[in-house]
Order: C-alpha cells, then sequence, then structure tokens
C-alpha cells in the first residue's frame, strides 16, 4: 500500500505527472489549472522533477511546445482549461493527425462570453473530434490514476494518439481528497521507456506534415479512427494491469453501479456522477429498481459497452453537462447515435442538460429528475423521448 | 456517517488549510474527507468559507453548501455582522467559536433543532505562544484542536500528526504547542 | 530516453523524406539564363546567398559559378549583383 496524502484533484495530476518522468513540460496559467503547473514548477525547484519547464506566452505556444518536444523524442505534459484549450485548439487536431503521444490534463471550467471560472464539461466535450482519446475523473484518486495511465495508452505502439485527462474545476481540481501514491520504481517499470512511431532528432532529414494528396490523407485520417478502435482494448489492458500491480481497477471505459437488474439506468460523467449515486441509493431504498452508469473515457466513445449494460432496460436518463447549441447534450448525441449501430428499437429515453457554468447540482435535484422520469414511465404518461434543459435554483 | 463542517472566518486566516489538515488527520484513521475553499475569488481579510467532509465511506457528493453539523467560527467579529446566521448548524450538530466571550447572541446563529455550542480563545493562545505571520494570529490550527475537544470527530493525536505532516517539524512544533492549548482549554457554553 | 517502434497496421504517417533533384533537373523550366563576367566578379558572395535553389557556387579563383542543372532563371543574382557582372540572356541564346 503506498503512502496516503490529501491532495487537490490538481496536486494528485502533478503528482502523477512526477511519477510518469517527462522531459519537457510547457505550459500557461489559467483558472482552474494553474495550482498544477505551480506545483510541477515546484517539485522542478525541488529538484524532485527532472522535467524542464518551458514557460511560454500563450497556450497555443504551450502545445506547440510540447508538440515539438515530443517530435523530437520527449515525454511531455501540459495542462489548460476553458479558453485555454480553445486558444490551443488547432494544436490539438495537429497533435493527433502527427500521431504524437502527449498526455494533457484538462480542468474544466465553462466557455465564455461572460468571464465565469466555474466548471462545466463544455470545454472538454468541445475536442471530441479531435482524435485525442479522452477521459474523465470523478475524484483525486481517479485523476491521478488516469493521468499516469494515460502515459501508458497513449505510448502505446496500436494506439499512438495524445491523450486528455479531464477533472472539473474547484470541484475536483480545488478539493482535497485523500490519494494513494503508489511506488515510483514500480510505476517506472511498468510506464516503461517511450515510444513513438518516428522521431526527428536530426539524425535523419525529414518532413513533417508536408503537401499530401487526398488519397494519402484519407489513409492517414483512416488509421487514427482504427487506432482509436484499438484503444478501447489497451484502455481496458491497461485498467487490469493498473489494478494487479497497484490495487484499484475501475472496470474500463464505464463504470457501473447497480446496474445488473437496473430497468432504468442514469448516465452521467464526472464529479456529480457521486451525488447521482446518492439519489440512486435512496431511489433504490423506496424501490425503483434504477442503476447509475458512469463514462470514463469519452473517446473512444465506449457504444458497445454501454449498449451491453443497457440494453434490457425500460428507460434511460442522459445528464449532459455541457451543450451543442442548436442540437442536444453532447453525450446524449453520441451515445444514440451509437446505439442506433446496435438496435432498431431504443428504450425510453431523456437527455437531460443541467449544471451548465457551475450551477450546482446535488443529489436531491439528481432524485426528483429521476423520480419524476421513472414515475411517468411506469405509468405510461411518458409518450416519447424528451429533452430538458434544467435549471436549478435554490 | 458524513459529517459536513464549514470553517468561517476571513480570507488568509487558513480556514482552507484547517479543512486540508483535517482531511489528512482523517486519512491516518482510514477515514475519507474532502477539503476545500469557496469555489471562487476571495480576498485577504473579506469573510469567507472554507469546507471539509468527513466519512467512513468514500464520499460520493460534491460541491458547496451552507448547512454543516459543525460550524466553526475562526473570527468572532463574524458574529455582530450577520454572517454567521447565513449558514446553519443542523440538529445534534456543534458551533465552535474562537472568542473570549461566554455567551452569544442567540440571534446571530442560524440553527435546525438542538446545537452545543463550544468555545476557546485561540487568539488569545495563538499571541501568546507567538503563532503570528504578517500581523495576524495563526487561529486555524488551534481551532482544529477546539474541533477534535469539543465533537471527537478524529483524535487530537492525529490532527497533531498531519499538523506536522503539513508544516514541517519545525513550524509544525508550534502550531501543535497551540493545538494542544486549545484541546485543553475548549470550554462547553451551552446548548442552543 | 526513447525507442522508434512502428505501429502494428503500418499505418501511414505524415512523414517525407527527401529525395534529391525529385522535381526532376529544374534548368529545364528556364527561359532566361544568368551569364557572369568573371572580371567584373569581386567575390562578393551576394549572388550565392540570395539564389533561392542554391545553383550559385563562388570560389575565389573561379569567382561565381552557376550549376545549370537547377538554375530557373529567376535573375535574383542579376539584381544584387553590386558590380553588374551578371547579365541575364534569353535561354536560346537568341
Amino acid at each position: 500500500m503506498g503512502l496516503r496524502v490529501a491532495l487537490t484533484g490538481n496536486h494528485a495530476v502533478a503528482y502523477a505527472v512526477k511519477l510518469a518522468d517527462p522531459d519537457v513540460i510547457a505550459a500557461y496559467p489559467i483558472t482552474p489549472q494553474t495550482s498544477i503547473v505551480e506545483k510541477l514548477a515546484e517539485l522542478i525547484d525541488k529538484g524532485e522533477l527532472r522535467a524542464r519547464m518551458i514557460r511560454v506566452e500563450s497556450e497555443h505556444s504551450a502545445l506547440a511546445a510540447c508538440f515539438g518536444a515530443a517530435v523530437a523524442g520527449a515525454r511531455t505534459f501540459t495542462a489548460t482549461s476553458s479558453q485555454g484549450l480553445l486558444y490551443m485548439h488547432e494544436f490539438v487536431h495537429w497533435v493527433s493527425r502527427a500521431r504524437i503521444p502527449v498526455v494533457m490534463a484538462i480542468v474544466s471550467r465553462t466557455i465564455n462570453t461572460p468571464w465565469n471560472i466555474w466548471p462545466d464539461h463544455s470545454d472538454f466535450v468541445d475536442q471530441r473530434d479531435a482524435g485525442w482519446v479522452m477521459s474523465y475523473a470523478m475524484d483525486s484518486q481517479e485523476a491521478f490514476d488516469l493521468t499516469l495511465q494515460a502515459f501508458k495508452v497513449s505510448e502505446d505502439p496500436s494506439v499512438y494518439l495524445p491523450v486528455m485527462v479531464g477533472l472539473e474545476g474547484f470541484i475536483i481540481g480545488h478539493t482535497a481528497m485523500p490519494v494513494e501514491i503508489p511506488d515510483e520504481n514500480i510505476v517506472k517499470e511498468w510506464l516503461g521507456e517511450r515510444r513513438q512511431p518516428y522521431v526527428i532528432d536530426g539524425s535523419e532529414p525529414l518532413g513533417l506534415g508536408g503537401l499530401t494528396f487526398p488519397e494519402d490523407t484519407e489513409d492517414m485520417f483512416y488509421h487514427i479512427q482504427e487506432a482509436m478502435n484499438n484503444a478501447k482494448n489497451v484502455i481496458k489492458k491497461v485498467d487490469e494491469e493498473y489494478g494487479k500491480l497497484f490495487g484499484r481497477k475501475y472496470g474500463g471505459l464505464v463504470s457501473c453501479y447497480n446496474c445488473i437488474d437496473a430497468k432504468y439506468i442514469a448516465i452521467s460523467m464526472g464529479a456529480w456522477s457521486g451525488d447521482l449515486v446518492e439519489a440512486v441509493d435512496k431511489l433504490r431504498e423506496e424501490g425503483y429498481p434504477v442503476g447509475a452508469l458512469r463514462i470514463r473515457y469519452y473517446r473512444p466513445f465506449p457504444a458497445e459497452d454501454i449498449w451491453e449494460i443497457v440494453r434490457n432496460a425500460k428507460g434511460i436518463v442522459v445528464f449532459d453537462r455541457a451543450i451543442s447549441f442548436g442540437a442536444w447534450g453532447q453525450i446524449y448525441t453520441d451515445l444514440v447515435a451509437g446505439f442506433s449501430l446496435y438496435t432498431n428499437k431504443l428504450p425510453q429515453m431523456a437527455n437531460i442538460v443541467a449544471g451548465i457554468a457551475g450551477v450546482n447540482v446535488i443529489s436531491e435535484d439528481f432524485y426528483g429528475i429521476l423520480k419524476s422520469f421513472i414515475d411517468k414511465s411506469e405509468s405510461g404518461t411518458l409518450e416519447r423521448n424528451y429533452f430538458a434543459w434544467i435549471k436549478v435554483r435554490r | 456517517m458524513l459529517y459536513e463542517i464549514i470553517f468561517l472566518g476571513r480570507g488568509g486566516q487558513g480556514g482552507v488549510t484547517a479543512s486540508n489538515i483535517l482531511v489528512q488527520a482523517a486519512i491516518y484513521e482510514n477515514k475519507y474527507g474532502q477539503g476545500f475553499p469557496f469555489f471562487g475569488a476571495e480576498r485577504r481579510g473579506a469573510p469567507v468559507a472554507a469546507y471539509a467532509r468527513i466519512s467512513d465511506k468514500p464520499i460520493l457528493r460534491h460541491g458547496m453548501f451552507n448547512e454543516a453539523d459543525i460550524l466553526v467560527i475562526l473570527d468572532d467579529s463574524l458574529i455582530k455582522l450577520g454572517i454567521v446566521k447565513k449558514y446553519t448548524v443542523r440538529d445534534n450538530g456543534t458551533l465552535i467559536i474562537n472568542t473570549p466571550e461566554k455567551t452569544i447572541p442567540r440571534d446571530q446563529v442560524s440553527t435546525r433543532g438542538k446545537v452545543n455550542v463550544y468555545a476557546v480563545n485561540a487568539t488569545m493562545i495563538a499571541r501568546e505562544l507567538g503563532l503570528i505571520v504578517a500581523g495576524w494570529p495563526l487561529v486555524n490550527t488551534p481551532m482544529l484542536g477546539a474541533l477534535s475537544a469539543a465533537t471527537r470527530l478524529v483524535s487530537l493525536e492525529n490532527i497533531e500528526k498531519a499538523t506536522l505532516y503539513y508544516f514541517g517539524s519545525k513550524l509544525g512544533a508550534k502550531n501543535v504547542e497551540a493545538i494542544k492549548r486549545a484541546y485543553m482549554e475548549t470550554m462547553y457554553l451551552s446548548e442552543v | 530516453m526513447v525507442k522508434v517502434v512502428k505501429p502494428p497496421r503500418n499505418d501511414k504517417l505524415p512523414l517525407t523524406r527527401p529525395v534529391i533533384g525529385v522535381a526532376g533537373k529544374t534548368g529545364l523550366w528556364r527561359n532566361m539564363k544568368p551569364l557572369v563576367n568573371n572580371v567584373k566578379c569581386t567575390r562578393c558572395y551576394q549572388c550565392e546567398i540570395y539564389c533561392p535553389v542554391n545553383a550559385i557556387n563562388v570560389e575565389p579563383e573561379t569567382g561565381a559559378m552557376i550549376n545549370y542543372d537547377y538554375c530557373k532563371g529567376c535573375g535574383l543574382c542579376m539584381d544584387v549583383c553590386p558590380s553588374g557582372a551578371i547579365t541575364m540572356i534569353p535561354e536560346t541564346g537568341e
């Protein structure tokens, strides 16, 4: 059993990065991410982390610097949120399409205008098309574990895609919770040395990203899609290995609570999944056959894994902490699209968008929403699937 | 068991540090905890809350709250300003105040059911031990001693151990003295 | 340390390796041709520096030597020569 310490989500990520022993860290501060990079700078200053830190002038440069160093063979890391992530958006695509492993932490914060520092998932899900493997934590321990596993997943030759690890700003990022830090020698041996598909280090002349005709380019992007599919197995394998070595296994791309005999299932991602489980417990005590399914990896989207669990459910409520303006919650959209590949008959479904821009949603709110859905479904008054943006106010 | 605790003080008095040390102490007792600041901007001197949750099971809920099982007042000037009554103490809860007074104005405190009130003059203890930083007496750690004395939520020993872990042995030792004194001097005032 | 390991399915990567003269001998593209007057040439190296295709080599004995396999006839060397040692003539010599 490793050392157990009270760490905020941000510091947990920093300590995981320390154990991964990166060569280069380039970052720019932004609330609520800053304490990750501050802690890393402190560790470098104390001599506990040998990485070279590049203090760049913007997030766009941060990811560009990480990318350049990574192409030259360095294991790199950066962290950002919200506007910073949007500022580096061009490079988010650049890195994945170059098939270069990089790890980035996203401490979720909503997107401006107006100025708002509080959490929702909009900055994170906004990157879903870029080709990064994307995971989301529910507490400090998982933020630590996912960050460490991100290096292993991204540097796997059958994946070779960058990985972003998400956690909510303040709710997880600034909240101190018990974290067990594993032995660094075992971690070092498990992670091994960095692997990547090519290195530009001056030993031979190489051009990266030159003008490429349509057919070749399409081949490259097709291979990214295949790598994403491989990533599902790699993620499960890494989860198993980690469980054996360090005692914590999460169950792969999704995590199931009381789902086995559940007639109704609530799906969510992130910290509020805990509040959702409290609501599920209360409903179960009252005889409602309901379970909670938590999405840990958002890309590659685990449609088959989820379908396997929910296929016999009568009703599903999908909670989204983000909105695609003009359409629906992003998780709901991906989920229904995924389900449509497995069935012609969907169960009764509802998409609930809530908690946007940091509005606090607690277990009592989940309880009310789920109870209402189940009561209506059981009494046959739920005519069709529906979308609702519920503004929780106290 | 799940306890929700609020540390009410002024920015810079170390409420967040107190909540973090409390979580570390809980870890030593194989419990679970959450410690966090007010989610947002804070200013030195402005009234502000820090939060903690302690449980014997993994804690599922998140986020700020304004009803607590234990309310710790680091700065008693907040009472007459009406800040304290914005936070409610639950039935069977505990109110612990850093004050030299022996009574509290009942209308400045919000409670549900029966609440036990304790007090200790942590400010005087900090001053006497020379625990002063930038002109402010360090009352956060002694108030953790008071919390342990009043509620037995975590043991005095583990509060001290967590404080030494957090501050290191040199600075921690002074804090531990203050914690011990506050633990001994915390007095039950009344039930409200 | 880092190890280069190829992806298992031989994924196509956005890499290119340089090949000499992959566009062929670009000298064939010319319709104007530079001529160097060896006497006027002061060996100042400006033409070698500014030639966009690196087709000029200046040596102390020979002055500016043009590699006509790759010279595309852009005329920059004539523009930058401070001593008027270079003139552009039609490719066919007319």
